[in-house]
């Protein structure tokens, strides 16, 4: 099995049990350094699969959560390849797939092919770069596609219909369907329209389909089941961290409510 | 780096005006680094200046408010004084006596005749100095389109009296704090912004940056200035310059100025870059002097960055310089090697703001006064030969800053 097909089975694994996936976020080295490898575990525990943010000067589409985890890794030193080399020093791995997201810049300055070398040590099945859209994305794509990397593509609520078909057909792990306009961390409210269009996605999606951005809690969660694959918790789950609660415990409460 | 055929291609495929290409590329540089909910908005950006941008009836609603609001066109003023100082014929092109005073007007008026066209419900912008903050506020007033405007909280500190007129002419000024406070997080809160409501919101970009058609579309509304600046020098001289000099920033009042000059091959072309308080990364904002190739606000340009790819922040004496990124046009231009890019310090700009003010009783804009520290370095080279300077704007606003710096020590 590729590593990208790895996403896909480790969500098609959680729907099995009769759940949706549940993915995870957390910004690396954030809220320290010292304890990345050992919230990655507890976050990896709890989830199907773990996305791993690459801070970054600009995170342009981010809310204030992940704008400040963001910085705070900075200041640690935090970099692409400091991340890529605790991961590939992590022992045992977590069972669930890890994909690495970045904005795009970060990336370049590794340099592509570096990366997907230093990717496949680093165990990591896959990248979401969310500036980087559908049209500017080949370079990146034939690059990772030898390895059998995932490059996890984004649709939106605008998103035209003859684009979206696109995106789904070449999106590799899931589709990361974007709830709403906006940025990252705000509460979404899930009306109608949301599970409409997240009802056309999956029609045309031949991978998963997760739903991101303003997924906080249960209450979404239970207006989102069954219209998806799989939700991406991110800031919610980053200022858990922050505080030092439970992460395991936390994603498994939120398991039960979306069974 | 390209070969000089390779180059002398480019140049005639620039002139003959296959750059942005379908991609919205100029060569390497450029395209549309943004998340996916802003493609919808780019692509109904691009048929929106297709439609409307060179069409009759947009360009005589455009002209008739440049003349009669704007105050286009804008005076070139022989600078005798200064040319007797300096030892070359220098010539300013008066973007400063531009309505609101300076040359971001022209954009700011462009894009929000083209956003009332486009059905837009709300404006919103970034703003570095202030000078594109207050031309998109007096631009929206004009139009009766309500205007948000970020800005850096450093900025807003270092340019208060823009901040004011802003309010005045009626838009809501919102006090970027994260990032460095400055024009970078201005654009990227700006960006959230619109993000948040593609769909009824236009975003009004001040400078020949971010994703395409951005980068097209402020060209076209500031080619204005090297329009009537070239038509303007032979009028008076018979004869093309030996060169011409803009400041360098994101670079909008530069490709405005270099791009009707851009097919004559005799005329050479400077731009000049905030040198800061230094060569080492994070002392300056000479992003084509010291930076290498990445993505920054959706474009593909030269950027000052660390070896991890992380933006820097920038410094520089003058708001309106201080930006970590470039035009992707400009860098495409130093790419091939038609335009010269150099970069001045603090302290030079400082000086020609002082030799400016006492040679021709005119108070530069400390952007411009860079292009001004660029024309003597020139004049230095070629004695008794001819060079336009954009002045891009006025100093009025800068007096927080030259309070600081020239002024220090008096009263």
């Amino acid at each position: 099995m590729s590593a990208h097909e790895s996403i896909s089975a480790a969500i098609r694994a959680a729907n099995a049990r009769g759940e949706p996936a549940l993915v995870a976020y957390l910004t690396a080295g954030f809220p320290s350094r010292e304890r990345f490898l050992e919230d990655l575990r507890q976050v990896a525990e709890g989830a199907d699969v773990v996305e791993i943010g690459v801070p970054f000067s600009d995170p342009m589409a981010d809310g204030v959560t992940i704008q400040r985890s963001s910085r705070v890794a900075l200041s640690q030193g935090v970099s692409l390849g400091w991340i890529l080399g605790e991961l590939e020093r992590m022992t045992p791995r977590p069972k669930a797939p890890l994909l690495l997201m970045s904005y795009l810049n970060p990336l370049l300055a590794f340099g592509a092919e570096r990366l997907a070398a230093a990717a496949g040590r680093a165990g990591v099945a896959g990248f979401i770069v969310p500036d980087l859209p559908f049209d500017e994305g080949e370079p990146m794509r034939e690059v990772f596609a030898p390895p059998g990397l995932a490059l996890v593509r984004m649709v939106t609520p605008v998103t035209q219909p003859e684009r979206l078909r696109r995106i789904c057909a070449d999106s590799q792990g899931f589709v990361y369907a974007v709830t709403m306009t906006g940025t990252t961390g705000k509460s979404v409210a899930v009306p109608k329209e949301v599970t409409q269009y997240l009802d056309a996605v999956r029609a045309m999606s031949p991978v998963p389909v997760c739903a991101g951005f303003g997924i906080r809690g249960r209450e979404q969660l239970e207006r989102l089941r069954g219209h998806v694959d799989g939700v991406v918790i991110g800031s919610a789950l980053v200022e858990l961290l922050e505080q030092g609660a439970d992460p395991t415990a936390w994603l498994h409460s939120l398991r039960t409510a979306a069974r | 780096m390209s070969s000089s055929t390779e180059n002398a291609e480019a140049l005639a495929g620039l002139i003959a005006g296959r750059f942005p290409d379908a991609r919205g590329r100029f060569g390497p540089f450029g395209g549309r680094y943004v998340p996916e909910t802003l493609i919808p908005a780019l692509d109904r950006l691009e048929e929106g200046v297709r439609e409307h941008l060179h069409a009759p009836s947009f360009q005589q609603e455009l002209g008739a408010e440049l003349s009669s609001w704007v105050g286009r066109p804008t005076a070139l003023t022989f600078a005798g004084r200064l040319s007797a100082r300096w030892g070359a014929k220098v010539w300013l092109k008066r973007e400063d006596l531009a309505h609101t005073g300076a040359h971001k007007i022209n954009n700011a008026l462009g894009q929000a005749l083209l956003a009332r066209r486009l059905g837009a419900r709300r404006i919103v912008a970034e703003t570095g100095a202030g000078q594109h903050g207050v031309a998109s506020a007096a631009a929206c007033a004009r139009l009766g389109l309500p205007c948000t405007v970020y800005m850096g909280a450093v900025d807003m500190e270092r340019q208060a009296p823009n901040v004011g007129r802003m309010r005045l002419l009626g838009a809501t000024v919102i006090p970027v704090t994260g990032g460095d406070a400055t024009l970078r997080a201005a654009i990227d809160e700006a960006l959230r912004d619109w993000v948040s409501d593609p769909l009824e919101t236009y975003y009004l970009l001040g400078s020949a940056v971010g994703p395409h058609p951005y980068p097209y579309l402020v060209r076209e509304l500031q080619a204005i200035i090297g329009r009537e600046a070239r038509a303007q020098i032979r009028e008076k001289t018979g004869e093309l310059p030996d060169a011409v000099i803009a400041c360098v920033g994101g670079g909008s009042n530069s490709i405005g100025m270099f791009h009707a000059f851009v097919p004559d091959g005799g005329v050479e072309i400077i731009g000049v870059e905030a040198g800061g308080k230094g060569a080492a990364l994070g002392d300056n904002a000479a992003t084509i002097s010291y930076g290498r190739p990445g993505v920054l606000h959706g474009t593909y340009s030269l950027l000052l960055q660390d070896a991890h790819g992380q933006v820097q922040e920038t410094q520089s004496v003058s708001a309106g310089l201080d930006y970590s990124g470039v035009g992707p046009e400009h860098a495409f231009l130093a790419h091939i090697g038609r335009v010269r890019y150099e970069s001045a310090g603090d302290q030079e700009a400082l000086d020609a703001v002082r030799a400016l003010c006492e040679s021709e009783g005119i108070l530069p804009a400390l952007e411009s006064a860079h292009a001004l520290a660029g024309a003597k370095r020139w004049a230095e080279r070629h004695p008794g030969g001819t060079v336009v300077v954009c002045l891009s704007g006025r100093g009025d606003k800068d007096m927080p800053t030259l309070q600081q710096t020239l002024l220090k020590g008096d009263q």
